[in-house]
């Protein structure tokens, strides 16, 4: 039954379908604002990249030699605005969700495309305001924007940063929006709610977060930038302001926030890790239930980010419980993507590398977590490096790594083309060990008591920093070669097909590049999800 | 598969104009109720009549009580998570005297 | 040129959704989600306002003597009504009473109107007395009553910030209220699709609601009342 293999990228898609600056720029195609917001994410993710790497180079030598210990600040502020609010919380919703949930869906677009490309607009209004402050002279506030260095004495650009995430932060909220209600709404004729992709699921739990956190850490931020334009003093202390309160306020959202990072990679990975194995997902059901756990739970827990900051030590306690049982459902997923491997048919393509690097890392990142939950190990571990590695452990090894995967896997449905594969397994072994050698030794610096946020340190730290910076380079190195040879993929990569990794799910039905209107006629789906049993083995594979 | 909502349920005018009287009054008890010294009661019955007309307001000029049940979900969802932010962030507060050290 | 109440739905259909129904059940949902997110984002000014009314209630107290109690009943009463007229022209609205709709939604306006306008005058006299958090803020008489005028600088704080951030939201829904009138006086509106004349009534009825909470606990705060 050989199936004719396709030499050619299909014609009359999304793509070509209308050339030109202003059809890009006032398109409602999901397809095409996803295209967007991957152009501007990229270019978000080499701002905060160029700014560790000035981190890391500072961080070479013991003494502060590079950079003024304001200029530090201004750095690792930066660094983590562009990663945090720029490049991780939109990254796989706002590209890939936006390509993939209609198609997954069976659906023609989202329920609301215009706003989709308003949000894009904003999203885009709010990185100006941000560059712009960075590039005026920076913040040096922490990404954390604590008060009242922020709203008082900091004398930097904090409003224009405020106001560009408090922007963005409206991008956010309404892409979240989108995807409720698309997913409430819009489902093909037989697509019931545990026949929906995991990936649906992980992005509907994020959205749950986006709409309800998003507009707490709006009205913070609003306030800072009030406070420091008008004296409207909610957190001044002069006046019996209570700092604490803006880091309720702050880490409401900013918790939860983690969880929009997260949960769509791990949405991700499920897809990934079911067509790989070529098996079912182990407890299809549990996985699902556990994203909506991690959003409900993840609204619980802020508070083990002020264990040391003043809060009454009962407070403590009851956050620190709750912080151990967020653990759980991510705990479950785990299992279950470990259990979905277990007798199956492993293939090793590139998404399948990252894939297998996010469980590991993520159970390392999540583990470590547990660990802060403890309180008594948090006060001797926090502020220090070793949360600097717990969090890019989770946000890189999981995130980072769960998004590569997301690219590779859905790279030849976005553009109709393959990727080198030799490239690419070199790309995802780069990361991996450049990742390592960055971040371990940092939960050993963390543990010996390095600070976070100096750029001076002891000496005897210094090997540890210089093995980190290393691994940064070779880190660097792993990012940008995908940059090179996905961009090489547009014209010379052989073209894909529909479906070149033979997987279960709706997007894979249609042509790649897919049509603007994604389906001729609106699917019925009879089928249960990841219905490997009965997807014929190996068709013709394009691209190997 | 559609919701048939209230597209064929017209509320009478009657029913608005008779939540509109209700308001009014519920707005009269209130400031009536503030002159008079109730001690911390005060509060709990100024947020009691606030809540009694917001949930009219929400039931019936909203037409929740009309609506699907997800809207009544999703309704109730933001009001339980703003109770989390309030009441979570008050065990803070609450418990800030509590501890003493000890030997001091 | 008069154009049938199918043919207005059927104009209104937007081509990714298979029929008026999804639409309707979609955009309304929509609005409800967005109501949601202004849900939490007032809700962070309330939790700053339990946090410091605990403790400090006495400033809470002083602050809100100097509020006009007889106008934020009048403005609680005429929102109100503007809810009323509100609800009263989406009803119009279903059973394709245009002209009626119109009306109902002009009388909204006007309300609107009054309400920033009676906030505008206590705005005024807040400002002529100093009571606008800064460095130019005075409040006499509160060491007298021992109460600590930087406290009650964060009271005021956020009476601005909470009634500003309301009122803006009002001048939001006037707009919208504003293109509905606009768009409906040209027909654009039957009962088949009427989607966004509800959907900025329930905006509207949200605004209400916030004022129904912010009246109480910024103006009733304890039974010495000033104004």
């Amino acid at each position: 039954m050989a199936t004719a293999v396709q030499t050619t990228v299909e014609t009359d898609n999304y793509l070509n379908n209308g050339y030109g600056l202003k059809s890009w720029l006032l398109t409602k195609d999901h397809k095409r604002i996803a295209i967007l917001y991957l152009i501007s994410i990229t270019a978000m993710f080499f701002v905060g990249g160029f700014f560790a790497m000035l981190i890391r180079l500072e961080l070479l030598t013991p003494a502060g030699d590079l950079v003024s210990s304001d200029t530090y600040n201004k750095l690792f502020t930066m660094h983590g605005i562009s990663m945090i609010f720029f490049f991780l919380i939109p990254s796989v919703p706002a590209v890939l969700g936006n390509f993939l949930i209609p198609l997954m869906i069976g659906a023609k677009d989202l329920a609301f495309p215009r706003l989709n490309l308003a949000s894009w607009y904003i999203y885009m209004i709010g990185a100006i305001f941000a560059l712009v402050s960075m590039i005026s002279g920076g913040v040096d506030t922490g990404w954390t924007f604590y008060t009242p260095f922020s709203t008082t004495y900091s004398n930097t650009h904090v409003i224009g940063a405020a106001l560009g995430i408090f922007i963005a932060g409206f991008a956010s909220i309404f892409t979240g929006l989108n995807f409720i209600v698309t997913i409430h709404r819009m489902r093909a004729p037989g697509m019931t709610w545990t026949r929906l992709p995991l990936f649906c699921w992980s992005n509907y739990a994020a959205s749950i977060i986006m709409v309800l956190g998003t507009p707490v850490v709006a009205i913070t931020i609003l306030l800072v930038a009030l406070e420091r334009l008008f004296h409207i003093g909610v957190f001044n202390p002069a006046l019996g302001g209570d700092p604490l309160l803006f880091q309720h306020l702050f880490w409401f959202y900013s918790h939860p926030a983690v969880y929009i990072m997260i949960l769509p990679g791990m949405g991700v990975i499920s897809e990934i890790v079911t067509c790989f194995s070529r098996k079912r997902v182990f407890g299809y059901e549990f996985v699902a239930l556990a994203s909506i756990a991690i959003a409900v739970l993840g609204f619980l827990v802020w508070a083990h980010h002020m264990f040391v900051a003043g809060i009454s030590v009962y407070a403590a306690l009851v956050f620190s419980l709750l912080s151990y049982l967020v653990a759980i459902p991510s705990a479950v997923k785990v299992f279950n993507w470990t259990a979905t491997l277990y007798k199956g048919s492993i293939r090793y393509d590139t998404p399948m590398l990252y894939a297998f690097g996010f469980i590991g890392l993520f159970t390392v990142g999540g583990l470590t977590g547990v660990f802060l939950a403890s309180l008594g190990v948090d006060v001797h571990v926090t502020d220090t490096y070793f949360v600097v590695a717990h969090f890019h452990y989770v946000m890189v090894g999981g995130m980072v790594l769960a998004y590569m995967a997301g690219l590779h896997f859905w790279w030849p449905k976005i553009t109709g083309r393959m990727y080198p594969e030799g490239w690419a397994k070199l790309s995802a072994l780069l990361v991996f060990v450049g990742f390592n050698l960055t971040f371990f030794p940092q939960f050993i610096l963390g543990y010996m008591g390095m600070p976070r946020r100096y750029h001076a340190y002891p000496p005897e730290f210094q090997v540890l920093n210089v093995l980190s910076t290393a691994g940064s380079s070779v880190l660097a190195v792993g990012y940008v070669l995908p940059m090179i040879y996905f961009l090489w993929s547009l014209r010379y990569g052989k073209p894909a097909g529909p479906n070149p990794w033979n997987a279960v799910g709706l997007e894979w039905m249609t042509p790649s590049p897919p049509p603007t209107h994604n389906f001729d006629e609106t699917p019925v789906v009879t089928w249960e999800a990841y219905d490997y049993e009965h997807q014929p083995e190996e068709e013709v594979r394009v691209g190997h | 598969m559609s919701t048939e909502e209230h597209r064929q349920h017209v509320i009478p005018t009657s029913i608005y104009v008779g939540i509109w009287a209700v308001l009014m009054v519920l707005t009269g008890v209130t400031v009536f109720a503030s002159f008079i010294e109730l001690g911390d009661w005060n509060i709990v019955l100024a947020l009691t009549i606030a809540s009694i007309k917001a949930t009219l307001v929400v039931l019936f000029f909203m037409h929740l009580y009309y609506s699907s049940k997800l809207t009544k979900v999703t309704m109730i969802a933001a009001v339980f998570f703003l109770f989390l932010l309030l009441a979570l962030s008050m065990t803070d507060y609450l418990t800030r005297g509590w501890l003493t050290n000890p030997g001091r | 040129m008069a154009t049938s109440d199918i043919e207005i739905a059927e104009h209104s259909l937007q081509h990714h959704f298979a029929d008026m129904d999804q639409q309707k059940d979609a955009s309304t949902f929509g609005m409800w989600l967005f109501l949601v997110t202004e849900i939490m984002f007032f809700g962070g000014l309330f939790c700053a306002y339990l946090v410091y009314r605990a403790t400090y209630y006495q400033a809470f107290v002083a602050g809100s003597q100097t509020m006009n109690i007889w106008l934020g009943a009048t403005n609680t009463a005429v929102l109100i009504c503007s809810s009323l007229s509100m609800a009263l022209g989406v009803r119009c609205a279903q059973i394709g009473k245009t002209k009626m709709m119109v009306v109902l939604l002009l009388i909204t306006i006007v309300f609107g109107f009054g309400f920033l306008g009676i906030k505008g005058v206590e705005y005024h006299e807040h400002w002529i007395n100093h009571q606008f958090p800064g460095p130019n803020f005075q409040f006499e008489g509160a060491e007298a009553g021992g109460v600590n005028p930087q406290n009650v600088q964060i009271y005021f704080s956020l009476y601005w910030a909470m009634t500003g951030l309301h009122a803006l939201h009002m001048i939001i829904g006037i707009g919208l209220v504003t293109w509905i009138v606009i768009a409906g006086a040209r027909g654009a509106y039957s009962p088949d699709y009427y989607s966004p004349v509800e959907n900025v009534g329930l905006y509207w009825h949200f605004v209400d609601l916030v004022w129904i909470y912010l009246f109480p606990l910024l103006y009733l705060i304890s039974k010495k009342h000033g104004g």
